[in-house]
């Protein structure tokens, strides 16, 4: 499979060598051809930090729900099963959701006046990699072990006192992982992005403005696609894989690691 | 006496910020689990009355008929046959790839759990689960529609829906086969069983409950995928059950009504159908699951 992704963006990379990479132009008419990734490498890493913030006060308070707080009892496992709900909807219902629901409102709340953009498909991101998170770091923190909790409330701690002296420290590299893991899931989400972003091959300058991603441009662009352009989008599906390849082996890495 | 209401003072305090962090829990609990009640509730409500036999029965409109309708304040005609059977058709031949092949390396990394090759390959298969579906997309079309069928195809769609399902089969089967006794294996081999008998006759059997999931799950996840698709299969107005052809899919379906102003109405009704069909694959493998501990 790497194989056939190199062999197929080597044209790009012959034209352009590795200015293809810290490029930011990107002009597909014909004669003028000019190919640069950097504007979608920015615009992914951007969208997904962004998600990657939204997501992790939000996934570290459910999986305090559902492993802590009420562990075990049926409005716990009822949150799960929801949790589980977000994960099995697919990419391309959220862009509807996000198009036709939350991009109204964001127009409404007069945050940006077209309600395209990395705020809008940050949040939408945000919503569909909280799953991930949230159930890798539930596991972890459940599986703290009782005696150190019990130690420190025999101590007179409070629960808060608990959750950030005990709990956290002990699955902080658990919970790291997860978070890593989802982020490597944000940067490759396609369809709803796609539908949300705006679709201009810029830099974003600021987090109302439009832009592109990386599985977004290959999505639009790819229909009318061939030689040297067909050649610089499966580039950047290379580009996209290595980058991914490496985020995920980093998150299994710490999980093997410190668990 | 000071002291201990200093220090009363300061439990009352440490118990309020107590108090005040559960609530934020569970506010924010809550918040993280709004918008999958918000989208149900949308969908429901924009898209039950799209919802007939003709939905399932005949093929997706053309612009102009939508149109048509739409002046006349009609509910659009037609329905998303070409994108149901589309579906059903590439996850059928995904599933004829993935499950035997899946099960076969799952098998085999659970009997060499601890050679060094069973670690790379499962270092592999995770790190294929993290590739993007996009990327999938992409490795299919240079693999299959530029060298095999020369064109768009089911079968490029379902090589790419294949290479999402393998790994998720490969743990789960795994996994199921890691929590049967041993016992139970040398039972048959102390019989004088073959070993592929054992394979066929003993494991696989009795860890039936454990590998239906892990295939439900994985067909549930390649179900609603759209961007793979869209650089495999393509879509096509007519129902197509040849492989080498270009084919629609529900999510395909929805894409394409999404980008005609004149079809956004079945957006929501097909959306509608497909996490209806997906949830529910998912709630029966959560099922079967939640039985078998």
């Amino acid at each position: 499979m790497v194989f056939s992704l190199v062999s197929g963006s080597i044209p790009v990379f012959n034209e352009y060598g590795f200015k293809f990479i810290f490029s930011s132009a990107w002009n597909p008419t014909e004669g003028r051809e000019e190919y640069g990734a950097l504007s979608f490498i920015a615009g992914t890493v951007i969208t997904s930090i962004f998600a990657l913030i939204i997501c992790i006060p939000l996934a570290f308070a459910t999986s305090l729900f559902i492993g802590e707080y009420f562990r075990g009892k049926w409005f716990a496992k009822g949150l799960g099963t929801m949790i589980d709900l977000l994960a099995g909807v697919p990419s391309i219902v959220y862009g509807l959701w996000g198009f036709y629901v939350l991009r109204p409102f964001i127009v409404d709340l007069g945050l940006s006046t077209q309600g395209y953009g990395i705020f809008t498909s940050g949040l939408i991101l945000a919503i569909m990699i909280i799953p991930y998170a949230t159930s890798i770091s539930t596991e972890i923190i459940s599986m703290v072990p009782n005696d150190l909790k019990e130690a420190a409330y025999s101590l007179g701690s409070t629960k808060l006192e608990v959750i950030f002296n005990v709990i956290v420290p002990t699955a902080r590299s658990g919970i790291f992982a997860s978070f890593i893991l989802a982020f490597g899931r944000a940067l490759g989400e396609t369809m709803a992005i796609t539908m949300l972003i705006g679709n201009t091959n810029a830099i974003p300058k600021g987090l109302f403005d439009t832009g592109n991603t990386m599985a977004s441009v290959i999505a639009n662009q790819f229909g009318e696609a061939d030689g040297l352009k067909l050649s610089a989008l499966i580039a950047i599906g290379l580009l996209l894989f290595v980058i991914t390849a490496l985020i995920n082996a980093a998150g299994k890495f710490i999980i093997k690691k410190f668990a | 006496m000071l002291v201990i209401i200093n220090n009363s003072g300061e439990s009352n305090y440490r118990s309020k910020k107590n108090k005040l962090f559960l609530g934020l829990v569970i506010l924010l609990s809550l918040l993280t689990i709004s918008p999958v009640v918000l989208i149900i509730y949308k969908l429901i409500a924009k898209g039950i009355h799209q919802i007939n036999l003709s939905f399932f029965t005949e093929t997706a409109p053309d612009t102009l008929a939508a149109m048509t309708a739409i002046n006349n304040g009609e509910i659009i005609p037609g329905g998303i046959l070409n994108g149901i059977t589309g579906t059903l058709f590439m996850v059928t031949l995904a599933s004829f790839m993935a499950i035997p092949i899946g099960i076969m390396i799952g098998i085999f990394l659970y009997e060499n759990t601890e050679k060094k090759y069973a670690a790379i390959i499962r270092d592999i298969s995770d790190i294929m689960q993290g590739i993007p579906s996009i990327v999938l997309g992409l490795i299919a079309y240079l693999w299959i529609v530029k060298n095999v069928t020369n064109g768009f195809s089911a079968l490029a769609g379902a090589v790419a829906l294949t290479i999402m399902m393998l790994p998720l089969i490969i743990r789960s089967t795994e996994e199921t086969l890691k929590m049967i006794p041993q016992s139970i294996k040398e039972a048959g081999f102390a019989l004088g069983v073959p070993y592929h008998k054992v394979m066929l006759r003993v494991l696989i059997p009795s860890s039936l409950s454990g590998l239906l999931t892990g295939i439900l799950l994985a067909i549930s996840r390649v179900l609603g995928e759209t961007a793979p698709l869209l650089l495999t299969a393509l879509g096509s107005p007519i129902v197509n059950l040849n492989i080498d052809k270009p084919t629609s899919a529900v999510p395909l379906l929805i894409w394409d009504f999404y980008n005609d102003p004149n079809m956004v109405d079945l957006i929501w009704s097909s959306s509608l159908f497909l996490m209806g069909f997906v949830l529910t694959l998912n709630l029966i493998s959560k099922r079967i699951a939640a039985k078998r501990t």
